[in-house]
């Protein structure tokens, strides 16, 4: 099975943020980045897929010089060859116009199966994989969690709200977008680290793709969350509030 | 209850390291955060190794990883190194393992053994599926190993083998001990056998009763009449130069694997010192000697970093000279052994309790400023290199 793992570069999750002058984005020197954690997810399951099936993982990448330490990560823990899509300009593309270069990239390829994060941790769109299965006009399922192929296509195990699953199957070739915690990560290992300088490394410039059309959605301005603290106080009988502060951590906090 | 780890780099140095450097970093960390962390204090109460994590290690090729060939993952030194901060900032007893491992066994099998040897034994060790040991150390003989009372006598087509060895990391759960003798038949010259664990005559007691390294395997071992085939010799080996090549190696791990602990008493006690709050509400951080404390450990854990990351560049330049890797391992080990002490202070009672690393980490770093060359033996070293007079 040939698989194409679209992986993105975000600000690493400790790397404590600030917002840059023009209020529209983050300051990124001295910033730390990272594979974005559903990517991750997405190549553990396409490793494993081809583990299993046999195959080739081509990780492929859009984004600056920097988003090449992502890539060559991704090398490191197994994937066989990457694209990287350079890019000095995302900021000014919207969702729709990061999946068109994207889709442009994956067209030679005709890879069996796309697997690209459920969403990205630094814009959260969650649109890129969607959009880019509707421009490839491909079928498509969001928040997978588990890919099996079955010989004919693929059986995927989807998540629903409230701890509820689904089972979906679809033909091949397909468009999954990756939720995480499916499997368990791995890391790349001292000998997948010395093999990686070795494997094909491709760059292909967004100009090269041909696709520079005006984004229509274009991002106003970006805030810290404000701090807020609010303190409830729960009444009624020991076992009601208790009744109530479970609800509270279950449905609002998230924590339980 | 511990604090998670935050990375201690404040002179920048991660800007200055390769991307290959960086990401074999990552894989020892995380690996260290995800299996030895949850674990250790535990195995340290109980006296235990935790030997279910050792296939895993073989896997991601941190056994012999700085060797080239037979399964080894052909690292630079200074990736080594960082494997090594790594893994000691997850507890010296459990970097000590794969110090003698790597160091200790593997190296000298790589290079002083024969073909034969190489290709019997390092890809074995390579992945973990055997163990080994490095007996150098006697009863009697622990700073000056050279006056060593172990014998190798010739028999046949092989040789006898007669002595005991004492303080020997993974004795017992070893495979293969590499064994440092007198050859009674070459005028006394000090030589390295490949022994065999489990062949008549040998047998490892272990060291109980220790107030440190509580997670690794210390053991005597006694050799009586022990039969080796010839075949058994490491052939490259020659005279005490050959041990001390060995130990070279391990010591140039531990100036890292020190930092590793430090790093991580430091983190600790930055995060303990900004969140315990005693006097006017006010975190302990706000207070100048507190802060003093601080400083002072950051400098000192920041000038060992630069000396190993040096010295990791000379050894892969093939510039470095023992005396470089001994002012590395004294030095490192040294201030490893204040940082932890200033850190279990900060923490006041807290410091002595295993919620936090603290103490274990004190408690190993007294073993490890011992072995490899006590701190005293490293200054006659450095003596030694600089005026040109032996003062052992
Ligand atoms: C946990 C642990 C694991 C170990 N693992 C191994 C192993 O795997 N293999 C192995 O071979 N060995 C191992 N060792 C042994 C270690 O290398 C020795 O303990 C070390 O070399 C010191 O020897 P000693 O303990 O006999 O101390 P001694 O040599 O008796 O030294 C005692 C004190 O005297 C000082 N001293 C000695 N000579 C002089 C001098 N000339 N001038 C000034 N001061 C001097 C020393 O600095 C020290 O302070 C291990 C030790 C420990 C504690």
């Amino acid at each position: 099975m040939k698989i194409v793992v679209a992986i993105k570069q975000v600000p690493d999750r400790d790397a404590p943020v600030r917002i840059d002058a023009s209020g529209k984005w983050i300051e990124e020197s001295g910033l730390q980045f990272a594979m974005n954690e559903p990517d991750a997810y997405a190549l553990e399951e396409a490793l494993r897929l081809k583990e299993a099936q046999g195959g080739e993982v081509i990780v492929l990448s859009a984004g600056p010089e920097r988003v090449g330490t992502t890539i060559r990560e991704a090398l490191a823990k197994g994937a066989d060859r990457a694209i990287h899509i350079t890019a000095d300009d995302l900021g000014t593309r919207d969702a729709l116009g990061v999946a068109k270069l994207i889709a442009e990239a994956i067209k030679p390829e005709s890879p069996d199966l796309i697997l690209t994060g459920l969403q990205s941790e630094d814009l959260g769109l969650g649109q890129t994989g969607v959009i880019l299965a509707e421009l490839l006009n491909l079928p498509h399922a969001s928040l997978i969690l588990h890919v099996e192929a079955t010989g004919t296509g693929l059986k995927v195990k989807r998540e629903l709200e409230a701890g509820w699953f689904q089972e979906i199957e679809l033909p091949t070739p397909a468009v999954l977008t990756i939720q995480s915690g499916g499997n368990k990560l791995r890391y790349a290992t001292l000998m997948g680290i010395k093999k990686a300088k070795t494997k094909e490394f491709r760059a292909v410039s967004a100009a090269d793709l041909g696709q520079s059309s005006a984004p229509t959605v274009t991002l106003g301005q970006i805030a810290l969350p404000s701090k807020q603290r609010s303190t409830q106080i729960l009444s009624g009988s020991a076992k009601e509030a208790a009744a109530a502060l479970v609800e509270k951590l279950k449905f609002e906090a998230r924590i339980i | 209850m511990g604090f998670k780890f935050q990375n201690v780099d404040f002179l920048h140095l991660d800007a200055g390291f390769s991307e290959d450097e960086l990401l074999v970093r990552k894989t020892a960390r995380g690996f260290v955060d995800d299996n030895l962390v949850p674990i250790i204090e535990e195995c340290f109460r109980e006296g235990r190794f935790p030997r279910e994590l050792i296939p895993t290690m073989g896997e991601l090729g941190f056994f012999g990883a700085n060797l080239e060939g037979y399964g080894c993952a052909g690292m630079s030194n200074v990736e080594y190194g960082l494997v090594m901060q790594e893994l000691e900032r997850g507890d010296s007893g459990f970097r000590s393992f794969v110090s003698v491992q790597s160091a200790l066994v593997m190296y000298p099998i790589y290079t002083f053994g024969s073909d034969e040897q190489k290709n019997t034994w390092l890809p074995a060790l390579a992945k973990g599926e055997k163990l080994g040991c490095f007996g150098l150390t006697e009863p009697g003989f622990g700073s000056n190993p050279g006056g060593m009372t172990t014998t190798a006598r010739k028999s046949g087509d092989g040789y006898i083998l007669n002595g005991e060895k004492m303080w020997i990391t993974s004795g017992s759960i070893a495979d293969v001990a590499v064994i440092w003798a007198k050859v009674e038949n070459e005028d006394n010259r000090v030589r390295g056998f490949l022994v065999e664990t489990d062949r008549p005559g040998f047998s490892a007691k272990d060291v109980h009763g220790k107030w440190s390294l509580r997670a690794s395997i210390t053991s005597g071992l006694s050799l009586v009449d022990v039969h080796i085939p010839a075949s058994n010799l490491l052939p490259g080996t020659g005279g005490l130069k050959s041990p001390l090549m060995c130990l070279n190696q391990a010591r140039y791990g531990i100036s890292w694997g020190a930092i590793g602990a430090a790093m991580d008493c430091y983190s600790t006690a930055l995060q303990y010192a900004q969140t315990r709050k005693q006097f006017h509400n006010q975190p302990i951080a706000s207070h100048q000697l507190i802060q003093e404390k601080l400083v002072w450990m950051i400098s000192e854990i920041s000038k060992a970093q630069l000396l190993s990351l040096h010295v990791g560049r000379l050894k892969d330049a093939g510039k470095v000279g023992h005396e470089h890797i001994s002012l590395a391992k004294r030095n490192n080990v040294w201030m490893a052994l204040e940082t932890a002490r200033m850190a279990r202070d900060i923490l006041g009672a807290n410091g002595i309790t295993d919620d936090y690393p603290i103490m274990r980490h004190s408690m190993n770093l007294e073993s490890v400023k011992t072995y490899e060359g006590t701190h005293d033996i490293h200054a006659l070293i450095l003596g030694h290199s600089i005026t040109g007079i032996a003062a052992y």
